[in-house]
């Protein structure tokens, strides 16, 4: 089988970022080269794919989702969800071990493993527990979840409060090459809270959430990290105090990485209006100083990459009174669109777009996904300009729960290409 | 002129002009509670639902009279004695309420925003009779009913409103409607019971009880949740009582007509000591009477007027 992508702009950063032509063969690159040069010019390809005025660029990969398979079906299956990740340009996602049982053993890694491959769609990288049941109270069986096939480990969503299982944690995962992934929340703090503590949330009578709930834990696990000499990657950053935290652990030499997502540098606790649950999330909502913030560690490094923490709930979880509602949003399927903002607003160029949603993630999971010869074909193109209208009735994924819906977006994903087959076009 | 929206959830969605209605309203309504035979048509023929999510007993009796005395039919739902307990949404509860096509729904819920929440599933009425930590306006109007009374106006006064702060419903509503009518808000309490970011909403912040009283009109006392101690939020009700509660000592540094209000129900000693509550400049009893009335006035504009009211 073998497939040319023709004549799109290519990016891959670091490496291309000119006018291309791709080869593929049976799965894997062939060659990149100038438009019309390629070494099987003469050959005829099963497949032409013309990507003319469009970005060609190694697939994105996210490394925060949640699949809530097994266990809360309703909600979204490892198909549905990966269904989601393609449209949204997606050759990988993380998934997170909060299911039902929970991602703490070989079995469950398996599970969702085989149940991608069938899916045959985007890849999934599953993330394991750091705790067994996600309790904080002792390691899950790190080895074995490695042999499975985990690629890192996490208690998302539920803050590993116990200083000292963390240091293990880490420690110990690193021995088996797994990432350590830190929900960075001190409960306490916290405080049952379900919005970012501030005027609004004093005005609409919610309890709040303060800042510093998060960047505290963001400072122990840097300061852990400084300790053990292990990297470790810093889940959803919503706070500036956090960005401040990182960037300072960056200078100092601390093997940290960080991840926001696409809400946190779009909308503000404002977008809480009158109790919508669709903007209550966890990490909050935070202040437009905290956005302006967020941004400008996208801007200077200090956060890694965008992920989008996609949590999809059905009507059951949201439509609830405020405090009782789930926290989390849909966002495989508006990451790119909203990514793209910071694009066309000149915030960042196009390649360091596709650093933060490709190629860094990638990095920090220890793969390589560069678009040269012998890799995967694991492709994105995106039309940068395309102008759509966000329609969550019409999704891919199971559920609809996103303060997006109705948004007026440019630029998206046109077609996902993994191990050389198209899995999404538009 | 009528009100323009069919709930009232808050005070911030009252226009100055509507408050004013809601009030002059109310008070055409305290002769009806001083008859003899204390009943009026006008609603006849109406239902009222009074939902109460949360305990409350005072809250409920009075929106209770106010709909008898006004000929409704007013029916109570507990939570506690509704589907709920076996597990119904809210949104359920909603659904089977407006199936039943009551005309008013007042609603108590321990969730900020769960009459807002209920309102937009619904086509009847919705008064919020107390949302979480979030509004209490039938509360802070019948405050500013029983301030009119005392004082003749409501603009250019300083009140003073002192406690919890932090998880009051009460003291949110009630700086919403004082300030939004002309007067000055002073809040104060222990920094641990000022929210972050009330001064947004219009009020003064003060960490001193004796700064906050200084020259005012209205001292409002708000009530001590005793649960609360578990929070770290004060040490102990005698400190409390000591560098918060009010005294006769500490009223005599408010104007000299100033008078003292409280929601109840009151923990005696602890913010406001016996003496105080009990004193000729107490009107927390006008406010339980004037309750009435103001909820009186609510059901009818909500209802469509005043008119029949004057008619009987």
């Amino acid at each position: 089988m073998l497939t040319k992508i023709s004549g799109g702009h290519v990016i891959d950063p670091g490496y291309i970022n000119a006018r291309m032509d791709i080869w593929i063969k049976d799965g894997s690159i062939f060659e990149v080269c100038e438009e019309g040069k390629g070494t099987l010019e003469s050959s005829s390809p099963d497949r032409i794919i013309n990507a003319a005025g469009k970005i060609v660029v190694p697939g994105l990969i996210d490394m925060h989702v949640h699949l809530r398979e097994p266990g809360h079906e309703y909600k979204e299956t490892i198909e549905t969800g990966l269904k989601a990740a393609v449209a949204g340009g997606f050759t990988a996602v993380c998934c997170m071990p909060n299911t039902k049982p929970v991602n703490d053993n070989a079995q469950i890694t398996s599970f969702i493993l085989e149940k991608a491959r069938q899916a045959g769609l985007a890849k999934v990288y599953p993330v394991a527990a750091i705790s067994l049941g996600l309790k904080g109270d002792s390691l899950a069986e790190y080895a074995e979840l490695k042999t499975a096939g985990a690629i890192a480990v996490s208690d998302d969503g539920m803050p590993v409060s116990s200083g000292r299982l963390m240091r293990n944690a880490m420690e110990y995962a690193s021995c088996f090459g797994l990432l350590t992934i830190a929900h960075c929340e001190d409960h306490e703090l916290a405080c049952n809270g379900c919005m970012n503590e501030g005027s609004v949330s004093t005005r609409l009578g919610l309890r709040g959430i303060p800042n510093i709930s998060e960047s505290i834990m963001v400072m122990r696990d840097i300061e852990l990290s400084d300790l053990t000499g292990v990297p470790v990657h810093i889940a959803h950053v919503s706070a500036r105090e956090s960005v401040n935290a990182i960037r300072e652990g960056k200078k100092r030499g601390i093997k940290v990485t960080a991840e926001t997502a696409p809400h946190y540098f779009t909308l503000t606790d404002e977008a809480v209006g009158n109790y919508d649950t669709n903007a209550k999330m966890n990490p909050p909502l935070r202040t437009e100083t905290d956005r302006l913030a967020v941004i400008k560690g996208l801007e200077d490094g200090t956060l890694d990459i965008i992920a989008t923490d996609h949590a999809p709930h059905s009507v059951l979880e949201k439509e609830l009174e405020f405090d009782k509602a789930a926290n989390g949003i849909c966002g495989l399927e508006t990451s790119l669109g909203l990514s793209m903002k910071l694009v066309h607003d000149g915030i960042i160029g196009m390649e360091s777009l596709v650093r933060l949603m490709s190629t860094r993630p990638a990095e920090i999971l220890g793969k390589d996904n560069h678009l040269k010869p012998g890799n995967n074909a694991d492709i994105a193109i995106i039309d940068p300009d395309a102008e759509w209208k966000v329609d969550s009735s019409k999704f891919q994924g199971k559920s609809k729960n996103t303060p997006f819906n109705g948004w007026d977006l440019k630029g998206r994903a046109v077609m996902t290409i993994v191990d050389g087959r198209i899995v999404f076009e538009l | 002129m009528q009100l323009s929206g069919k709930d009232i959830l808050d005070i911030s969605s009252l226009s100055m002009d509507e408050i004013n209605l809601i009030l002059d309203t109310a008070e055409r309504m305290k002769e009806i509670n001083q008859r003899p035979v204390k009943k009026v048509p006008p609603l006849k023929g109406k239902t009222i639902v009074l939902f109460f999510h949360e305990p409350s007993t005072r809250t409920k009796l009075s929106f209770d009279i106010a709909a008898k005395r006004l000929s409704a039919d007013s029916i109570s739902m507990a939570a506690s004695s509704s589907s709920m307990v076996k597990g119904e949404t809210l949104l359920d509860t909603a659904k089977t309420l407006e199936a039943m096509n009551p005309d008013i729904i007042v609603i108590r819920h321990s969730s900020s925003g769960a009459p807002h929440f209920i309102a937009k599933h619904l086509k009847a009425s919705v008064i919020n009779g107390g949302d979480g930590m979030h509004a209490h306006p039938t509360q802070a109007l019948l405050d500013m009913m029983s301030v009119r009374q005392k004082k003749g106006r409501l603009d250019g006064l300083k009140i003073a409103v002192i406690g919890d702060i932090a998880h009051s419903r009460v003291a949110r509503s009630n700086i919403e409607g004082f300030t939004k009518m002309g007067s000055e808000v002073v809040v104060a309490g222990p920094p641990t019971m000022i929210p972050i970011g009330i001064e947004s909403m219009g009020a003064r912040v003060a960490y001193s009880t004796d700064e906050a009283v200084k020259g005012a009109d209205v001292v409002m006392m708000l009530r001590i949740q005793k649960e609360r101690q578990g929070d770290f939020l004060f040490p102990s009700e005698r400190e409390y009582a000591r560098e918060f509660g009010l005294n006769p000592k500490r009223l005599e540094k408010a104007a000299p007509d100033a008078i003292v209000m409280h929601p109840g129900p009151m923990n005696r000693g602890v913010e406001i000591s016996s003496d105080i509550a009990d004193c000729g400049r107490s009107v927390i009893l006008e406010q339980v009477s004037n309750g009435v009335a103001l909820r009186m006035a609510l059901f009818l504009l909500l209802s469509g007027g005043v008119k029949n009211v004057d008619e009987d």
